[in-house]
């Protein structure tokens, strides 16, 4: 290994770093979408026990890009069909949590061998096939940041309109139902909008990957605040950061965007938890009686 | 509103009911009324269908035959805004991004739609109920971090939103110590003889309700029975619901009832299992 090397790898770019921003500036706006809008349904999907979920969907969503790509069809288009069967499947045949799992793991590694018999018999562009599976978003070309784009601001006014029933139901589904709200049609809603923002992390940084802004930075955010507003505003943060900055990090040379935004959003995860601890200690000390429970 | 006849109608009425689950009948004939003011619990082994009852009342579950009026008016759907609900306690997971007033203003706002902007009044109603449960203290702490009792506090608050006039409770009392579960039922009885309110209870102790509860429904082998505390918890009564010898006991200020099918150990397993 020649420290040159990695060196030019990293910041080998940096002469240039302004006419490389312009060339890729749709797709920063297209990542801090995605942060934002990660980050928020991040929040839900830890509270409803459904990261395995995300997992699970973005891999059919990755097998549905795969056969777009072999068929020669929009590649956007194709992750989405795949997320939004994966989505409908799990929430169809799922409700409960211990069914969901067993499905998932039956549903995962079919699309993940879906999508790679796809890829395989793709014959065109080589670049192609790994940027799905690790992502590449400045690869992704300008039509296409711009659906991502639209994308993500849908699943964003969806998210925000069902919000409170939303809540009410990750919490307390039985009280929630009491109380008159569409619990099952608030589900089925919920795994929707999962399913097209899947899609979209995807694109930007691969099937793999896409739990780094879907479920770390909620589960960042949950570890240093409780409040129903501060938590998801700190998980889109920590979501917009981790994605914007991975991929003005990476710009800066030739590596790719992924473990840039991987990286940024598991240092941030680390930082809160040992605040948390800290936290949690101090808390601790001071109520001995509320540490039995 | 117009005149003593609506004062006197039962809050709750229930008529002929029969509740029929995988082609077995969990009971049939079921009459109930429970008037304004009226504590009525209801016991009974695990899968009688003690929590089906309270989902039909809800709205959520049809029944077999038979129909329910709440406030004169029949069930036809949940959301019913008479109703208050109280669930069993189950604790919060710890990192629950909530503080103790986000679970009562859940009962304030949680069904609603659109932007979660808070209206006019809100802020006021939840502070008023948090006041109301005794929760001022530990309003503004996680939820996650709360006692059991707490958190069901919390609940009795957030099932007070609206001032309902029917109060149904399942199992409100579960895992929960005496000094908590005496605050509870404190909380539950106060809104009754404040608001007037009828309740309906499901539990499996009747115990900590001695002395409050009006009229018992205890259903065990797909019959019932309907009375007082003094007709119901007698040793001839039961064994003649259960078919099999059964005994209540006294036991300084409390009753034991000993011999009946199903005891309470099985409660949690089965309950779920047959009537989810």
């Amino acid at each position: 290994m020649n420290w040159d090397d990695v060196w030019n790898a990293m910041f080998g770019g940096l002469p240039v770093y302004g006419e490389i921003l312009a060339l890729v500036s749709n797709s920063v706006w297209a990542g801090a979408v995605l942060g934002l809008v990660g980050g928020l349904v991040g929040v839900f999907v830890i509270q409803r026990d459904m990261a395995f979920a995300v997992h699970g969907i973005s891999e059919l969503s990755f097998a549905g890009a795969a056969a777009a790509l072999l068929i020669g069809v929009d590649v956007v288009t194709g992750s989405i069909v795949g997320s939004l069967i994966a989505a409908a499947l799990i929430g169809w045949l799922g409700a409960k949590a211990r069914d969901r799992n067993s499905i998932i793991g039956v549903l995962m590694p079919f699309g993940l061998g879906l999508g790679i018999l796809f890829l395989s018999l793709y014959n065109g562009r080589s670049a192609n096939r790994f940027s799905l599976l690790t992502g590449q978003i400045v690869s992704v070309q300008t039509g296409q940041l711009g659906w991502l784009i639209v994308i993500s601001v849908l699943v964003l006014a969806g998210i925000l309109l069902i919000w409170r029933p939303l809540r009410f139901d990750s919490l307390d589904p039985q009280s929630a139902a009491a109380r008159g709200v569409p619990t099952t049609a608030i589900s089925l809603g919920f795994m929707l909008l999962l399913g097209l923002i899947v899609a979209v992390a995807v694109h930007i940084i691969g099937a793999l990957l896409v739990m780094a802004l879907l479920v770390t930075p909620a589960a960042a955010a949950m570890r240093v605040a409780t409040g129903p507003v501060s938590v998801p505003l700190l998980s889109a943060a920590f979501g917009f950061v981790s994605a914007v900055g991975g991929i003005l990090l990476a710009i800066a040379g030739t590596l790719p965007v992924s473990p840039y935004i991987t990286t940024i959003s598991f240092a941030i995860y680390v930082v809160c938890r040992m605040i948390g601890a800290r936290r949690g200690r101090v808390a601790r000390t001071r109520q001995p009686s509320r540490a039995a429970r | 509103m117009t005149g003593d006849a609506v004062g006197a109608a039962p809050v709750l009425q229930i008529r002929d009911a029969a509740l029929r689950r995988d082609g077995r009948e969990l009971w049939s004939g079921l009459n109930l009324d429970v008037a304004a003011g009226e504590l009525v619990a209801v016991l009974g082994p695990s899968g009688s269908g003690k929590t089906t009852l309270m989902r039909a009342i809800l709205g959520l579950e049809p029944l077999s035959a038979g129909t329910i009026t709440v406030d004169g008016r029949p069930v036809r759907g949940p959301g019913n805004r008479s109703i208050g609900y109280i669930p069993q306690s189950r604790p919060l997971p710890p990192d629950t991004a909530l503080r103790g007033r986000d679970l009562v203003a859940l009962g304030v706002s949680g069904h609603r739609f659109g932007l979660p902007v808070p209206r006019r009044g809100d802020t006021k109603r939840i502070a008023a109920l948090v006041e109301a449960v005794g929760a001022g203290d530990f309003a503004d702490r996680p939820v996650g971090v709360l006692s059991g009792g707490e958190q069901q506090r919390l609940r009795v608050g957030q099932a007070l939103a609206d001032d309902p006039t029917l109060l149904l409770c399942d199992e409100p009392l579960t895992s929960l110590d005496l000094a908590n579960q005496q605050a509870v039922i404190g909380l539950i009885d106060r809104h009754r003889t404040q608001h007037d309110a009828a309740v309906l209870l499901v539990t499996h102790d009747i115990n900590p309700l001695l002395g409050r509860v009006d009229r018992i429904l205890y259903i065990a082998n797909g019959r019932f029975t309907l009375g007082t505390p003094g007709e119901v918890l007698r040793s001839d009564v039961l064994s003649d619901l259960y078919g099999a010898n059964v005994f209540v006991l006294r036991a300084g200020d409390r009753l034991v009832v000993v011999g009946a099918p199903d005891a309470e150990e099985s409660h949690h397993h089965h309950e779920h299992g047959v009537l989810e």
